[in-house]
């Protein structure tokens, strides 16, 4: 349910890692666990994960222009006069200058392609690129009617799918480290309530915020705005989703699981999403929600709410600055025109500070680990050198401010993650280690006793 | 397919250095700050859905405030409560597309206004030698994200009101039209049953 301001992908636990893209506002859902609006990635996986998603990154950025990409070898034919005759159909008092030569030479061969088929008479009559132009507009008008064959597809980017597994996958870490012998079946249904506990959020999400996601060039694509689904499905696909996902936790695993994900669905429903658009507290409330899911990994597998779920929601927690901040200093543009309130817009000096102090908190998390039994020492030793690298490049976006140091930090968040929970997993104090000291322990006890008696 | 190498476009994921959605590439004219006069009926842009189409049809983004327009399907035997509904969804439409409009247009004159002042203060042109546009750094444009951001603040805040209770009306409407529809297909069958 990371806020998936971005997008985000999924994947099975056992050294798999995924991560995930992005929205502020882009976007969130459950995945705002992950990350707020944007994409989020969360696991790192192999290197084509890694191409794959940074497509689909750049893909999702660009879809402007790859849906009308043409050869700039096209010629470029009086495209303004053409714009100027659709401009004052349309009536609007507005001069338009040319567009990018890329759109131009699209409609330009598009119109001469028309005018091949089109025999119907020409409403106007001055020129025949108009009406060219014209039955090119009317191809973009969908008719409003569900397909069946659609709906998988419409359903999965609805619950950002993709965000959901990212999200799953940090549940997977947190039962993975808690220290209890691993059950398959509780893995299993925390897992599936989890996920789609994060579909329902995101569902919800996205059914708030239509009009903005209009405005953004991240989410300009998804399924309410598009109109491919009424927001009447769209509410009780949530429903439906959320309502088995929420009692398969609570009767299948155990009350505190359930009312984990409860909880993070409001927070992310009815907190976090109507409060990006009122303060920059949000940000704060989106690492809560992006913290949460390890934390229900663990409650799954433990039934309490240990230390150990703290520290982990603790690090997913500060993760979530650095790697929000970094990608938010990019779109400050869109988030001003939407009427998002981002530090990046309006306190530019606390979103660094705040990144970089992260940074250092997540220095101190791994150290703090070993202490409370849940890895071994080697492991804030192994984490290190991964450690500081972030931070140095935290330091370097405090001081430098610029995209750049932005986008380094960014997609070194993306990366350093998936590494740390699978070092974690890694160094993970196994079970036998542990009740070994306490046998050790209960014998020395033993031992004492007796000397004491006569 | 997209002809542009991938790595080239990476920047613009995370960096919305294009035109900003609605912001058509504008010259500078500061008196036009005008909303398109057919914000309201989508009519006005020339599609008509064919007459066996018994749905609604939604156009591509408007140019101003990209959000889509929809043309609405009234059926000849539309109840009092669908009319209710469709008349809820084109009244939130026309809100919409009002506010965006407006609201975009707005943001890019201003954007124009505070470039130019800015060029102006360094001592240069808006075109430079080239003829190329000039235009200012993000760390610059900064300043002005933040003005506009908190200046529309308080327009934002009743702008979501509006949209949250259009929304959740709208759905609710929904709701029921959909409720009474499935009971009076039921009630048919039953009686295709009997019969």
């Amino acid at each position: 349910m990371s806020a998936a301001r971005r997008c985000c992908p999924p994947r099975a636990l056992a050294g798999f890692f995924v991560w995930r893209l992005r929205n502020t506002g882009i976007p969130q859902i459950p995945c705002r666990f992950v990350h707020l609006h944007h994409v989020a990635n969360e696991r790192l996986i192999t290197f084509q994960y890694f191409n794959f998603l940074k497509r689909m990154y750049v893909t999702q950025g660009n879809k402007d222009l790859s849906q009308r990409a043409k050869p700039k070898s096209d010629s470029i034919v009086s495209p303004f006069h053409e714009l100027q005759l659709l401009d004052q159909e349309k009536k609007v008092v507005h001069k338009i200058s040319p567009v990018s030569p890329v759109h131009q030479s699209w409609s330009e061969t598009s119109s001469r392609n028309e005018l091949t088929e089109v025999k119907s008479a020409a409403e106007t009559e001055d020129s025949v690129i108009p009406v060219g132009s014209e039955s090119k507009e009317d191809r973009r008008w969908k008719e409003m009617k569900l397909r069946l064959d659609d709906l998988p597809g419409i359903l999965a980017r609805l619950s950002k799918i993709k965000l959901t597994a990212l999200v799953v996958s940090t549940t997977s870490a947190g039962f993975a480290m808690a220290p209890v012998p691993f059950e398959f079946t509780c893995f299993l249904l925390a897992s599936l309530g989890t996920g789609l506990a994060s579909c329902a959020a995101n569902s919800i999400n996205q059914f708030f915020e239509v009009p903005f996601d209009s405005n953004m060039n991240r989410t300009k694509n998804r399924p309410l705005v598009r109109g491919q689904i009424s927001p009447l499905l769209a509410v009780c696909f949530a429903a439906s989703c959320g309502i088995p996902g929420i009692a398969l936790l609570t009767l299948g695993v155990n009350s505190l699981t359930g009312a984990l994900g409860a909880f993070n669905i409001f927070l992310y429903t009815c907190c976090y999403t109507p409060l990006k658009r009122m303060s920059i507290a949000n940000t704060w409330v989106g690492a809560v929600v992006g913290a949460i899911p390890p934390i229900m990994g663990w409650t799954a597998a433990t039934g309490s709410l240990d230390a150990g779920a703290l520290l982990l929601g603790g690090i997913l927690y500060s993760w979530q600055f650095p790697h929000f901040n970094a990608l938010s200093w990019g779109l400050r543009e869109d988030y001003s025109r939407g009427g998002y309130c981002m530090m990046s817009v309006t306190h530019p000096g606390l979103c660094r500070r705040v990144a970089l102090h992260h940074c250092f908190a997540l220095i101190g998390l791994s150290t703090v680990a070993p202490v409370l039994d849940i890895t071994t020492w080697t492991f804030p030793i192994i984490s290190l050198p991964i450690n500081l690298y972030i931070s140095y490049l935290g330091f370097r976006f405090y001081r430098d401010a610029d995209r750049s140091s932005s986008r380094k930090l960014f997609f070194c968040s993306l990366w350093h993650l998936p590494m740390l929970l699978l070092v974690m997993f890694t160094c993970k104090k196994s079970v036998l280690e542990k009740e070994d000291k306490g046998d050790l322990r209960g014998g020395s006890h033993e031992m004492a006793m007796e000397i004491r008696l006569p | 397919f997209t002809p542009f190498s991938r790595a080239g476009r990476r920047d613009d994921a995370l960096v919305a250095t294009r035109p900003a959605l609605g912001c058509s590439p504008p010259a500078f004219r500061p008196a036009e700050l005008k909303p398109p006069q057919n914000s309201e009926a989508p009519a006005g842009l020339g599609f008509r859905p064919p007459a066996h189409s018994h749905s609604d049809w939604i156009g591509p983004p408007d140019k101003h405030s990209n959000l889509r327009p929809i043309i609405f399907y009234v059926p000849p035997e539309e109840s009092a409560l669908e009319r209710r509904l469709r008349e809820a969804r084109q009244e939130a439409q026309a809100s919409n597309q009002r506010f965006w409009a407006r609201h975009n247009l707005a943001f890019c004159q201003e954007k124009e206004e505070f470039i130019y002042s800015r060029l102006k203060a360094k001592g240069l042109e808006m075109r430079d030698e080239s003829g190329q546009k000039a235009t200012l750094n993000a760390e610059e444009m900064a300043d002005f994200y933040k003005d506009f951001l908190t200046k529309n603040f308080k327009k934002h805040l009743q702008y979501n009101r509006d949209w949250y209770k259009h929304n959740f009306r709208i759905t609710f409407l929904m709701g029921q039209v959909a409720l009474v529809r499935a009971l009076r297909w039921l009630r048919r069958r039953k009686k295709n049953v009997e019969q």
